[in-house]
């Protein structure tokens, strides 16, 4: 294994982040804070608790989460975009370098900002609501995982996308939506049962409802099924951008 | 270099064919061995296949049939150890706008699996003049300063053949100058070069050897005195003393040619063969009763073999 390609690859991608520091990190910190104001003080102060949870302490949870997926998907799939866009690529194609280590390195990287956006999002949340996290191993775990599958998500995207407008069109049009029906600021349960049943066939939902869990022991699905989903997202991201570089796809002619 | 290491081939190209999705056949079996330490030019006009044999060489291309071996490694069984031992320099300025010049270059001898030593970075700024653009950013470069830092690049990870994709394109005289210095002051510390080029200039100034490809086929490979000598006409200029309307009979089994004035008489004729017949010719005009004013000899260039070999081509 070239150890020292994934390495620098790896901080040559992290180092693009403390350059755009604003970008990267503050940007979502600053969006978080506004969900707060609207969500949690508007809107927070007409629903009393949800589940015996109170409102601000319930979306937070739901908050990281989106910023988990959105951030994970845009930070690996601009990084390996914008090498093809300006045809830096060549250099990584014509390196004694595996794809598989070029996607550590890349994955690694984006997957790596998008937990350090987690944990500022975590503690700028304690700043606003009372929090209290039950099964900090699980926390973990879920955070890890959704960075990893929705980094590799992101890997694909860029590697497919040919365009800018490529770029942003699951992000915005899949993703997004996903996250907003998926209960990231309710519960399943407050819903008409009807779209209760249709909001179950949203992968997002059980994401959001594991590491909903291990904050405050409440979940609209249960743990397996939320360890079932994000482990099946995540194998099945390894299988596409495992058939994608055995074909070489957009990259190798 | 002892001259059987010079000889002894670094890259050994067989059969090489290359197809595109669309159909396009970019190279059509391509046999090519290059030396140790030599500089190699590739000519070819635009779509030869010049850049698809680099990147097929380099792994960004993959080649349809054929084998390439770089140091005597298969470049696709044996990847890592190819790709290892040669650096690229591509067409494009295609660079980091926003990344500081050591930092990129730090980055691509990481790439290459090379642990950081700022003194061999150091090093490969300082020869190629870039020492005081270290900390400079990228974007804010000249574009032969980039060109240095795509070169640089290329070398940090100390690579034994460079591969220069048009090094000079758009880049002015001076500059253009500067640069063959450099390629000749690496071929110097043993850096086997091979550049593509639509100079003919730069072809004739610093390769040893030159290659002529031309739709996807090598047309013909040599040194470049032999190719020049072998393919190459020479000319014998007869300046008159007097202006005549017409080539005398006595000349007319010689190819000569009469310039519109009259003035001069043009033959062309083969180097290579056993006989020039120039004592012949001179002996006609003389018979002829034509009065000498001056003989003057001329050879073609490399860019007339060039444009023969392709024009020739085209015909078949």
């Amino acid at each position: 294994m070239n150890i020292e390609a994934v390495k620098a690859i790896y901080f040559n991608e992290m180092r693009r982040t403390r350059k755009t520091l604003m970008q990267s990190i503050a940007s979502p910190v600053i969006s978080t804070v506004l969900y707060f104001v609207v969500f949690g003080s508007a809107i927070g102060s007409r629903i009393q608790s949800v589940e015996g949870v109170g409102y601000g302490s319930f979306i937070v949870p739901g908050l990281i989460m989106l910023s988990l997926l959105t951030q994970s998907i845009s930070n690996a799939s601009f990084g390996i975009f914008f090498p093809k866009f300006t045809g830096t690529i060549y250099e990584i194609m014509s390196a004694p370098i595996s794809f598989f280590e070029i996607l550590v390195g890349f994955v690694g990287a984006a997957a790596t900002k998008s937990l350090i956006i987690g944990i500022i999002i975590l503690i700028t949340a304690s700043f606003f609501v009372e929090l209290r996290i039950a099964h900090p191993f699980w926390m973990m775990t879920f955070l890890i995982l959704t960075c990893i599958s929705f980094s590799l998500f992101g890997f694909i995207i860029g590697l497919w996308a040919d365009n800018f407008e490529k770029l942003q069109l699951i992000p915005l049009l899949v993703i997004t939506p996903l996250v907003f029906l998926g209960g990231s600021f309710y519960s399943v349960s407050m819903l008409p049962e009807f779209w209760q049943k249709v909001t179950l066939l949203n992968p997002v939902l059980y994401l959001i409802s594991g590491f909903r869990w291990s904050f405050f022991e409440v979940s609209d699905v249960s743990l397996g099924a939320s360890l079932i989903t994000i482990l099946g997202f995540l194998g099945l991201c390894l299988i596409i951008v495992g058939v994608m570089f055995k074909t070489g796809y957009k990259l190798k002619q | 270099m002892p001259m059987e290491e010079h000889n002894k081939p670094i890259i050994t190209i067989r059969g090489l064919t290359k197809t595109y999705k669309g159909g396009h056949q970019a190279l059509k079996g391509i046999d090519l061995d290059i030396r140790q330490g030599e500089i190699l030019a590739l000519l070819g006009p635009n779509g030869a296949g010049k850049t698809t044999l680099i990147s097929t060489i380099c792994g960004l291309v993959k080649p349809t049939s054929g084998t390439v071996e770089v140091g005597g490694f298969d470049i696709v069984r044996e990847y890592r150890k190819t790709r290892h031992l040669i650096g690229l320099v591509p067409q494009e300025l295609t660079l980091g706008a926003f990344d500081l010049v050591s930092d990129t270059v730090r980055f691509s001898r990481g790439l290459f699996g090379m642990s950081k030593s700022e003194e061999k970075i150091d090093e490969i700024l300082q020869d190629l003049s870039l020492m005081d653009k270290k900390d400079a950013m990228v974007n804010r470069l000249s574009g032969g300063m980039k060109r240095r830092v795509l070169i640089a690049k290329a070398l940090a990870h100390e690579p034994r053949v460079l591969f220069l994709d048009e090094p000079t394109a758009g880049v002015d005289v001076e500059l253009r100058k500067d640069m063959w210095k450099l390629v000749e002051k690496l071929r110097q510390s043993g850096v086997t070069i091979i550049l593509t080029t639509h100079y003919i200039e730069e072809a004739e100034e610093i390769a040893d050897r030159v290659g002529v490809i031309s739709d996807g086929k090598l047309l013909v490979i040599d040194e470049k005195v032999n190719l020049m000598d072998s393919l190459g006409k020479k000319q014998l200029m007869v300046d008159l003393r007097t202006p005549i309307s017409e080539i005398p009979s006595q000349l007319n089994e010689f190819d000569v040619e009469l310039s519109a004035d009259g003035q001069r008489l043009t033959y062309t004729f083969d180097t290579q063969s056993e006989k020039t017949g120039i004592t012949k010719l001179l002996q006609a005009v003389s018979e002829a009763g034509l009065g000498l004013k001056d003989l003057n000899t001329s050879q073609s260039s490399l860019e007339d073999i060039f444009v023969n070999l392709v024009h020739n081509e085209h015909e078949h």
